[in-house]
């Protein structure tokens, strides 16, 4: 259950994830970092003091301060993964842009998995009720003017129902 | 069964919007409540934990470098350290509020604060207090209980000592 | 003397809600045809009544009246006067005031229409339209009071309607000016329209409510609701599309969509009012799934005052959300009231609202229509959940987390995904029977069509595989929906005389609801390319520039020509970049990035410059967090292919819809080729 949603999530975001860092994935270590690099791992962090703003777009002293931090760090030669860890310890879960998979926080995650399985397999049954169901008079009515209407071979027919349609609305 | 399933989850989510908003609506920990313990870990490496001062006055003050309201107070706050170092039963502590070390460092540097400071790790302490911004400063008697809550920077030197000379 | 009748007319509404929604009930009761009557008579006085609070609140706004504490809060002497209309929305009370008038005006407009044919859902649309607006005008009178007034007191200042003991009325000189984020023009019709979007769903719930309470269960109410739910509709749709372009052009992120929980709250009910409107079209067709209608609606207005709940309560904070509040709680017991009585109703007449579903094929129209609901469902769920998880969090384990945009997108994309191929497939499908032998048949040949949107990435060397299935998708729906028009239009020609518009226009007007839904459906499509551009491909850069540098991203280059600081009025320091923008060694376009900060409220707002193209965007942001000297200043620079595409496929959405909406004209009689 565990490993599933990590397999799915890793293939569907690292796609997303490499575009995102693609300017500056690769600082060569004790070079000075450009402001793409830091810019790069600070999209992906959340200050809580502008909350729902990603670090990189946030304007306050505290996050100009952050990605100072960042700067400093990958100077360092730090990684990205080090890096965004230090920031987990120093100021909480909430910095990452998703709850850590870890303890209760898997819920979120589960849940909609849960939701996902559950509303195919419900559809799925729902559909063979709906198929072996035996077709009622008015359905097949219905069938037949479906029918009708898209083929358009009839002008008079469909022009009679639209007229119909129009004063049932009143 | 089905219904039950419905209903019950129309309560739970009742009852969590419920909590949440208690929880947003909350204010700071008030006046008279026993003040949350909490460790915190100095700058400068040693660690400081409420429960052990019980017996002395206890000023829990937030803050952080990049607050500009946080400036005017601490001048004050440290010299009201100073005022009652000799007597050695009130202890100052400042939290730093999501800050970042070398601008800390910095701040405490260019006010010369000598008494214990140190990172709100994890942001536990500001959220065991609730507090809603900084600067705030908790005053915390004897017993470990919350006699005091100020919002907002202290105005002045005889601000802070009006406030805890009663209590000694 | 403004703030009198403003205040007076809002609680004369009150009251004449309150009585028209007891005179509904008990005229129903006792069959007394002349309460009833009274009770609609009341229902159209709500609109006027409230016109005049919102006279009243603009009169204050427009003249300066700082004593008032919305106006001080929200405007000031330097605001020109437009926006001080606009400030009308742009704070707690005033919006909720705006809201309940907008409310008002869609309860009264129900009440012009004739209602012989439909007496017995008459007292319960009262009852339910009533009960909602005395409700929203009941936060307005007691708790979100706009026309309160400041008072100098022994105690300080205070903030009351009526004199304190010992207060003396003090007339602050000027505002504090509105958040400068809402200077902007798409901020000044974003609120109106998302607001209608909301509100106009009181009209379909209150007809749904009246179905279900009177046991009349048949089409009928949603023949009298549909034009009202197209129109909240396309209101929705509106908000939601200025809402993301305000974002692109002031919030300064180079993207439009944040999946803040305030934006997700407000698509939340545009996604369960798409999946309404959809299955409003089975149950019209087929007379089936009227239970699944009956639960969209209900979702959908409960999700429009969920949503104004999180934004308003405080419960959340965000750009979007208003500051501390005290109504969280009576909205969240009327919440809990609209929930319970609804789904108590549903539960009631379950029985009868069930139908004998007959699902044939899983290539039938109404068969791919129940998967797209599915869909739709889908991205609601992830996104309640996402909204709701952190609150759940901090109450279980106290801690806090941040559910963002990766969260969201890893669902939406794939959904978004599986909803463009229905949409290729659907126009095709017939309702009723259909195998896919007979949808092959019909398939093939757009099949075919659309491999150029696979050749012409691959070619253009796209190595991305999620975009190049993307943009086949793309390319699918649009050759479906092309070769239909023309097969259709051909088929026409072949029976009749008359010239190709001609045909063209008779084809369209003869089924009208169709071609607008397949017109909406390219649209969404073309969105689908704007989003897919920014998702896939954005790149950006950042650098500090001497004046004179340059700063390269893709096959573009800006220059740093100059900086120019200056104060304007409006109380603004404007700080403005020139930005020559190069390709290939030649300068194609001047762009001006700006920053201004608004003294009154010392606030800064970052006004991107953006050479927008339908191939791609460069759009410039004068970084505001670095000092802005004239010396040297900070850029970031982002490439947002496609982009436009967003915006244009937005207008031919809105299009269709209008057109979907348009009262139908008679059809006039034409020449048939004998």
């Amino acid at each position: 259950m565990i490993k599933q949603p990590k397999r799915i999530l890793t293939l569907l975001t690292s796609v997303l994830i490499l575009v995102a860092l693609f300017p500056g994935s690769a600082v060569a270590q004790g070079s000075d970092p450009t402001d793409d690099d830091v810019n790069a791992i600070a999209k992906q962090l959340y200050c809580p003091v502008c909350e729902n703003i990603p670090l990189d777009a946030c304007g306050t002293t505290a996050c100009e301060q952050w990605r100072g931090i960042i700067r400093d760090k990958l100077r360092e030669g730090w990684t990205e993964d080090q890096i965004k860890a230090y920031f987990v310890d120093q100021y909480g879960d909430r910095v990452l842009a998703e709850p850590p998979r870890s303890g209760f926080n898997w819920v979120v995650y589960i849940v909609p998995l849960l939701v996902f399985v559950g509303g195919i397999i419900l559809l799925y049954f729902a559909f063979q009720r709906w198929r072996t169901a035996e077709p009622e008079e008015s359905s097949r009515k219905g069938v037949k003017r479906a029918a009708d209407s898209r083929n358009s071979t009839d002008e008079y027919i469909s022009r009679v129902e639209e007229e119909l349609r129009k004063r049932s609305k009143g | 069964m089905k219904k039950i399933l419905i209903w019950g989850g129309v309560v739970l989510l009742l009852l969590i919007l419920g909590f949440g908003l208690i929880q947003s609506q909350q204010g700071q920990i008030g006046r008279g409540e026993l003040a949350p313990d909490f460790e915190l870990k100095s700058f400068s490496g040693e660690t400081y934990r409420l429960s052990d001062f019980r017996g002395s006055v206890v000023v829990v003050n937030f803050w952080a470098s990049w607050c500009d309201s946080c400036k005017p107070e601490a001048k004050d706050l440290e010299a009201a350290h100073k005022y009652y170092q000799p007597r050695g039963d009130v202890l100052f502590l400042g939290v730093d509020y999501v800050d970042t070390e070398p601008e800390a460092l910095a701040y405490l540097d260019e006010f010369q604060i000598t008494y214990p400071n140190g990172p709100d790790l994890r942001t536990k302490i500001s959220q065991a207090f609730r507090i809603r911004g900084v600067p705030e400063t908790f005053i915390i008697d004897q017993n470990g209980v919350i006699v005091h809550v100020q919002i907002g920077p202290f105005r002045s030197l005889e601000d802070i000592l009006s406030i805890i000379d009663p209590l000694l | 003397m403004a703030t009198d009748i403003g205040f007076g007319s809002l609680l004369i509404t009150l009251i004449v809600s309150i009585y028209g929604l007891g005179a509904a009930v008990y005229g129903e009761k006792e069959k007394k045809k002349a309460w009833i009557l009274s009770a609609k008579q009341a229902m159209r006085l709500v609109f006027p009544l409230l016109t005049i609070s919102i006279i009243s609140l603009l009169y204050l706004l427009l003249t300066d009246k700082f004593e008032v504490v919305y106006v001080q809060e929200v405007s000031s002497r330097s605001m020109p006067d437009y926006l001080k209309i606009t400030a009308l929305w742009g704070g707690q009370s005033g919006s909720l005031l705006f809201w309940s008038w907008l409310l008002a005006g869609f309860t009264s407009a129900v009440t012009l229409r004739k209602w012989d044919r439909d007496q017995d859902f008459l007292p319960w649309v009262i009852v339910v339209s009533l009960a909602t607006l005395a409700f929203f005008v009941l936060l307005n009178t007691f708790f979100e009071n706009p026309f309160i007034r400041y008072w100098e007191t022994s105690e300080g200042i205070a903030r009351a309607f009526s004199r304190p003991l010992g207060g003396v009325p003090i007339f602050p000189s000027d505002g504090r000016g509105l958040n400068p984020l809402l200077r902007h023009p798409g901020m000044i019709i974003h609120p109106p329209m998302q607001y209608l979007g909301f509100v106009a769903f009181i009209v379909p719930y209150a007809y749904a409510m009246a179905s279900l309470i009177t046991g009349r269960t048949d089409d009928r109410w949603i023949q009298l609701s549909r034009r009202w739910t197209l129109w909240a509709w396309l209101f929705l749709s509106l908000g939601l599309v200025l809402g993301a372009r305000w974002a692109y052009d002031v919030l300064g992120w180079g993207g439009y969509w944040g999946w803040d929980p305030v934006e997700i709250s407000a698509l939340m009910p545009w996604l369960s009012g798409t999946a309404f409107l959809h299955t409003v079209l089975i149950q019209e067709r087929r007379g089936m799934f009227k239970q699944l209608t009956m639960v969209l609606i209900i979702l959908t207005f409960n999700l429009v005052i969920f949503g104004t709940f999180l934004t308003r309560s405080g419960l959340l904070s965000s750009v979007h959300s208003f500051t501390q509040s005290t109504i969280g709680p009576i909205f969240l017991a009327f919440i809990s009231l609209i929930l319970i009585v609804s789904l108590w109703l549903l539960n009631k007449r379950w029985n009868i609202l069930k139908s004998r579903q007959v699902v044939t094929s899983y290539f039938s129209k109404e068969a791919l229509i129940i998967i797209s609901v599915v869909l739709f469902l889908g991205i609601l769920v992830t996104s309640f959940w996402g909204v709701i998880f952190p609150k759940i969090s901090e109450l279980v384990t106290g801690q806090k987390v941040t559910v963002g945009p990766p969260f969201y997108e890893r669902v939406a994309a794939p959904i978004l995904g599986g909803l463009l191929i229905i949409m290729a497939i659907c126009p095709l499908a017939v309702w009723g029977y259909a195998s896919f032998k007979h949808l092959g048949r019909l398939l093939w040949k757009p099949f075919i069509l659309s491999i150029v949107g696979i050749v012409l990435p691959l070619y253009a060397g796209m190595t991305h595989w999620p975009a190049v299935v993307a943009f086949w998708l793309v390319a699918f729906v649009l050759a479906v929906n092309a070769i239909e028009f023309f097969r259709r239009t051909k088929l026409r020609r072949k029976k009749h005389i008359g010239s190709l518009w001609e045909s063209v226009v008779h084809v369209f007007n003869k089924n009208r609801r169709a071609y607008s839904a397949m017109i909406i459906h390219i649209a969404v499509v073309l969105m689908a390319l704007g989003i897919i551009g920014i998702e896939f491909f954005q790149t950006e850069t950042q650098g500090t520039l001497p004046e004179g540098g340059e700063l390269g991203l893709g096959s573009y280059k800006m220059v740093f020509e100059k900086l120019d600081v200056f104060d304007t009025d409006g109380g603004r320091n404007v700080a403005r970049a020139v930005v020559s923008v190069e390709r290939d060694g030649q300068i194609i376009d001047v762009l001006y990035p700006r920053r201004d900060y608004f003294y009154d409220s010392g606030q800064p707002m970052t006004i991107p410059g953006v050479r927008s193209t339908l191939v791609d965007d460069f759009y410039v942001i004068l970084v505001d967090w670095k000092a802005i000297t004239a010396e040297s200043a900070t850029f970031k620079v982002y490439h947002n292919p496609l982009v436009k595409w967003m915006w244009i496929g937005a207008w031919i959405f809105i299009f269709g819809v209008v057109l979907a909406t348009w009262p139908d004209k008679k059809i006039k009689p034409f020449p048939v080729r004998s």
